[in-house]
């Protein structure tokens, strides 16, 4: 399926899912990376050794779910922009998503835009709660957005109303 | 004339790579190159490199040529001929070069004692009806346009191809505001790699599998594409066209390796299709068939810019050693091809590895 | 259509060179490739084709594929994708081949096919 359609299939999310007790415990990240590609920046770039070194560098990422704070350092580094923090339970209501956005106009912290799902539907809304930037132009900005909390792991992407691009 | 001992044609990754490694060893290298700066077509790839750490994965293809085109300016033995286009090779050995300079050009020519081809690959065109047409671009060339002179190719694009560069072109035009109606593959499957195709799904971009173009619409320039479906001999389904407005249509069909210089020289040429066409026969120092002229990167094997980066430096780190500079020679290209050969280990690199073993096979039966 | 801004990208300051299109005067950035700057000005018809005089245009930006042989100051069959724009330069549409015998004035070109003077054949040799 994803190989047909380049959206990953349920069976294929199942399997970098981290465990529910992890999930429930606080911000931990997704690895959306199911195929075996020459790569391991994310190895790199973890701080806190959650993501095991590479015996092969096609290996998909292993990862240590005990070490993974979330914080969110692999999600600006995968050359893939496959990886995404998660917190389910941001607050009783909502969920929290950390995501790589390299679009224009970057939105605001408070805006409110819309949430957008793995083939780029709109949702509903997300409201921006951080938009981290790195230092170069060239770096990945990271974006923090809480959605309603069923959406924690339908929402991949977010449109900026009347922008998104360019000019 | 000129007379350096290796001269590099093109300063691509693979050039770049290959002049580096034969100047750390001392030889005298002349690298020449089409365009006005370093880089090949790492200077338009604005997305994060795969591969391993010794080949700058996670960084972007902009900041990679600028670090490897830095180390190439500032390295003493290195002349960097840049606004130069490589016209022939003559049977004596000698290049003839035209340079241009404010709008003036100038003849030259070099005899080096050794030279390198990596002169990368150029972009396949498709045919159908219309595809002449002002709007119809190859994808590299809309890639160029907008990533390097900052110019938009239109307003609503349709791309060919959902190969790796087809994938990230599409990703590439949207960050540069252009709209993508969609991405037409014909193969039932998509070809490049799938966190690629997530990213542009992501953005709304539908992907057509098994779909290829009928025909491209318009008077003086592109105003609309006809796709239609393929059964599985490839054939067109009546019946099944779709029509978008679109007025750029962007061809990421696959690149042939650009080889002109290797046949004029009379390199031994294998036509190997999982490599992109005909490419020059080499041992494992990158030699062709001509003692003293290799070859690596595209120009011998469409591959990532990460293995041409390696190639490359095996090219150049022979070519010295041909000369008697590089006394670690075998273990330094044993480093290197132990490299390569974790760049190709995975699904991705099957293809090439089928298109290696077919050269060997055609070397070994003659 | 220029990219104003780029969410990774940032085009440097150029200086700006009006050139002449048809004899109709536009701006484009000095060294820019002659067709970006056309493009920006929204002329994608480039030249007509020899045979059956179809417009063609920009294609594959690397000086390959002749597709977009222009006349640049009355000399045809120059490569618009590479060609630097400078100050004052007149381009024009080329239609089919291009008289090369106007370009390089008269009898000396003789034996010259249009790709030879292209090249600018009998300069100075190098160092």
């Amino acid at each position: 399926m994803l190989r047909q359609t380049g959206v990953p299939a349920v069976e294929d999310l199942a399997r970098v899912m981290p465990p529910e007790e992890v999930r429930r415990r606080g911000p931990v990240a997704i690895f959306e990376c199911f195929e075996r590609i020459p790569c391991d920046p994310c190895y790199w770039a973890c701080k806190r050794g959650a993501v095991r070194p590479f015996k092969d560098i096609n290996d998909l990422p292993g990862v240590d779910w005990e070490r993974c704070n979330g914080c969110g350092l692999c999600v600006a580094a995968c050359p893939g922009l496959a990886v995404f923090v998660v917190h389910e339970g941001y607050t009783d209501s909502t969920s929290l998503i950390k995501l790589p956005y390299e679009f224009l106009p970057l939105p605001e912290v408070g805006q409110v835009v819309e949430a957008l799902d793995r083939e780029g539907n709109c949702v509903g809304e997300a409201r921006v709660v951080k938009v981290q930037r790195s230092r170069e132009k060239v770096g990945t900005p990271v974006l923090w957005i809480e959605v309603e909390r069923d959406l924690a792991h339908v929402v991949r992407n977010i449109a900026v109303a009347g922008g998104g691009q360019g000019e | 004339m000129l007379n350096p001992q290796v001269m590099v044609v093109g300063a691509g990754p693979a050039g770049m790579s290959a002049a580096l490694a034969a100047a750390e060893w001392g030889a005298r290298v002349l690298l020449v190159d089409l365009f006005s700066e370093p880089g090949g077509q790492l200077v338009k790839q604005t997305h994060k490199f795969f591969g391993s750490r010794g080949q700058y994965a996670g960084t972007r293809g902009i900041e990679i040529a600028r670090l490897l085109g830095e180390k190439v300016r500032s390295h003493p033995g290195i002349d960097l001929l840049l606004d130069t286009q490589v016209l022939g090779y003559y049977p004596d050995g000698v290049l003839t070069m035209e340079r241009s300079f404010n709008g003036e050009s100038e003849y030259l020519k070099a005899r080096p004692r050794r030279l390198v081809v990596c002169t990368g690959a150029q972009e396949r065109p498709l045919a159908f009806p219309g595809n002449d047409l002002p709007g119809v671009y190859g994808a590299g060339a809309v890639q160029t346009l907008m990533n390097v002179h900052g110019v938009k190719p239109g307003r609503r694009a349709v791309m060919v191809g959902a190969g790796n560069i087809g994938l990230i072109i599409s990703y590439q035009l949207r960050q540069a505001g252009v709209e993508v109606a969609a991405v037409v593959e014909a193969a039932p499957t998509i070809g490049g790699y799938a966190v690629h195709a997530s990213k542009i799904r992501r953005l709304g971009i539908p992907i057509l599998t098994s779909h290829s173009v009928k025909e491209a619409r318009g008077e003086r320039e592109l105003e609309g594409v006809t796709v239609w479906r393929l059964d599985e001999r490839w054939q067109g389904i009546p019946g099944t066209e779709c029509d978008f407005e679109a007025d750029v249509l962007c061809l990421a069909v696959g690149l042939s390796p650009l080889t002109e210089l290797l046949w004029q020289a009379g390199c031994r040429m294998v036509y190997v299709p999982e490599l992109g066409g005909h490419v020059p026969w080499r041992d494992e120092h990158q030699q062709t068939s001509v003692p003293g002229i290799f070859v690596a990167g595209d120009a011998s094997g469409v591959e990532e810019a990460s293995s041409a980066m390696v190639s490359g430096r095996i090219a150049g780190l022979a070519a010295a050693a041909s000369l008697g500079l590089c006394p670690c020679y075998r273990e330094l290209a044993r480093e290197a091809h132990a490299q390569l050969e974790v760049l190709r280990a995975g699904p991705p690199g099957e293809k090439i590895r089928r298109g290696l073993a077919r050269l060997g096979e055609v070397a070994r039966a003659c | 259509m220029r990219i104003r801004e780029h969410p990774i990208l940032t085009f440097p300051a150029r200086r700006k060179v009006t050139f002449f299109f048809e004899g109709r005067p536009l701006e484009g950035y000095e060294g820019e490739p002659i067709a970006a700057a056309l493009h920006a000005a929204g002329i994608r018809v480039l030249r007509e084709s020899p045979v059956l005089g179809r417009p063609r245009g920009f294609f594959c930006a690397v000086g390959n594929c002749s597709s977009c042989l222009m006349v640049v100051d009355g000399v045809p069959n120059v490569r618009v994708c590479v060609e630097k724009l400078r100050e004052g330069m007149r381009v024009e549409r080329q239609a089919g081949k291009g008289n090369l015998l106007a370009a390089v004035g008269g009898g000396r070109a003789s034996g010259l096919d249009s790709g030879a003077a292209l090249h600018g054949c009998g300069g100075e040799e190098g160092a």
